[in-house]
């Protein structure tokens, strides 16, 4: 069953177009890795899945749910908030919230939301109790017990990095996206990143992650998509990417990447 | 008339001074937000409207705005409004400089509200559209992603540039003597002219200076409280 579908989804900024009509769907479970140079248009494929972009034709589809048809372009900010909630994006600069500690920052959204719950008023203490148990667990397995109480202004890129991670993961998306996650972190953080989306990978989640680490998109992706100036170049598993890539673009690009 | 005596007339005038203060604060912080949001409209007309308005309340001294309230009731509808409620006050209840007093408040809470608004404008500008997009992706509403993620931020921002704004309010209640308000140093003025006594003039500062003192040390307190993250 595909979780994810995207059908010739177009998006220009003014004359530019950016993206060319675009195509692929993911199943449950797998992980979509894209590739591709600056300005190829990745960023933006993942801002109109996740609604902060409104593409202007094509069609998406997230667990059923039809996120655009090419109508509805003006949606009331409600039904799109309820859809976003299928939805979860890990962004290149964390864009933590700097008030909260780390404990905070995760469990927000959950608690906000909880608000809406029919026995919010009865079991307010309870509710609250078990996102906080469920934040604490989340954030050990990103490794940070220790820095619950920390702000973010005192955590590393790498830490920030995982604490977004857990944020995101806390709402239980249904397609977790990742934009360049270790883009902004120095060469030595990114290991610990990457260590903590495999992980994710071995349980299943499913992700789609834009990402320039190649060995580590061949290693846990179930797919591949290369993308070039606004159109999917190449696709397919990492093997036939990475290892016999079809199009001339593609062994380019990947070979600027082999050292 | 011995130091005390002339102490307690200032002191007279200096409450005057802070009711305009305090009346200027608890009335012009909150009207700055709607217009705060009034001149970061998405629709035009109401952008432009609101930026044309604080561009004149800013753009002309604070004394000039405080003769156009006084006197334009009279000009345009021949009806002294606030003279009519100075004497009503005088007559009713004996209080002096009622209508005065209400013209100044007027003049000031408009003009700090449009100071104000700019601070707020500049402060949630400042925020980054990153903070909106992580609430949005999170589920939020957007009421919910300024209440619990913008404000506090923006207001970490405006504390220095409202403390300025704060400190200057205390002396331009001074401007208040325009229209014969008997605040602090309109008393020091009348001693000079009714007693020849000049340094009661330079005597208010003292006060100015003591309040400005306790405002820097309540002001710098909440500015530290706000230290404790970075954004
Ligand atoms: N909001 C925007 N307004 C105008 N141009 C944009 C905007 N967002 C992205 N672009 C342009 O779209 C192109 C693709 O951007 P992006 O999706 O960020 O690429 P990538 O993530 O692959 O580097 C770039 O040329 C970029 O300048
Ligand atoms: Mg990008």
């Amino acid at each position: 069953m595909s979780v994810l579908e995207v059908r010739d989804v177009k998006k220009s900024f003014g004359k530019t177009e950016v993206l060319k009509g675009v195509t692929f769907s993911l199943d449950e479970g797998e992980v979509l890795s894209i590739i591709g140079s600056s300005g190829s248009g990745k960023t933006t494929i993942l801002r109109c899945i996740n609604q902060l972009e409104t593409a202007d034709s094509g069609y998406i589809e997230v667990a059923g749910e039809v996120f655009f048809d090419g109508k509805n372009k003006k949606e009331d900010s409600q039904t799109k908030r309820k859809k976003q909630l299928n939805v979860g994006l890990v962004f290149q600069d964390f864009h933590l919230f700097p008030q909260y500690n780390v404990l905070d920052n995760v469990t927000l959204a959950p608690k906000l939301l909880a608000e809406e719950r029919e026995d919010f008023k009865h079991n307010k203490k309870q509710i609250f109790a078990e996102i906080e148990e469920k934040a604490k667990v989340l954030l050990g397995k990103v490794g940070l017990s220790e820095k619950l109480g920390n702000y973010p202004c005192e955590l590393s890129g790498g830490q920030k990095q995982r604490v977004s991670i857990a944020r995101a993961l806390i709402m239980e998306p249904k397609v977790l996206f990742f934009d360049e996650p270790t883009s902004a972190l120095d060469p030595e953080l990114t290991g610990e990143i990457l260590k903590v989306i495999k992980s994710l990978a071995e349980e299943k989640v499913t992700m789609v992650i834009v990402t320039h680490e190649m060995s580590f998109a061949k290693a846990v992706s179930s797919k591949v998509i290369f993308m070039d100036n606004g159109v999917i170049e190449e696709a397919g598993t990492p093997e036939e990417v990475f290892d016999n890539p079809k199009s001339e673009r593609t062994k380019a690009f990947i070979s600027k990447f082999e050292d | 008339m011995s130091f005390l005596e002339v102490t307690e007339f200032l002191l007279e005038g200096f409450k005057i001074s802070l009711l305009i203060f305090g009346v200027t604060l608890v009335l012009g912080a909150p009207l700055g937000l709607p217009i705060a949001f009034g001149s970061m409209s998405k629709f035009k007309p109401i952008k432009s409207i609101f930026k044309v308005f604080v561009w004149i309340v800013r753009g002309i001294p604070l004394m000039l705005q405080i003769f156009i309230i006084y006197y334009v009731p009279g000009l345009l509808f021949n009806f002294q409004l606030f003279g009519e409620v100075d004497r009503y006050f005088i007559v009713e209840y004996g209080i002096m400089d009622a209508g005065r007093i209400l013209a100044v408040l007027i003049a000031f809470t408009i003009n700090y509200a449009c100071y104000f608004s700019e601070i707020y404008r500049g402060g949630i500008e400042s925020i980054s559209r990153g903070q909106y997009e992580a609430g949005f992706v999170l589920g939020m509403t957007k009421s919910q992603v300024f209440k619990k993620i913008i404000l506090k931020q923006v207001i970490q921002r405006i504390v220095p540039p409202m403390s300025n704004e704060i400190i200057t309010l205390i002396k331009d209640t001074a401007l208040a003597n325009c229209i014969m308000v008997c605040e602090i140093i309109k008393n020091a003025k009348e001693l000079a002219a009714t007693k020849a006594m000049i340094w009661p003039l330079f005597y208010t500062g003292v006060f100015y200076l003591l309040f400005v003192g306790i405002l820097t040390i309540v002001l710098n307190k909440t500015e530290k409280k706000l230290s404790y993250f970075r954004s």
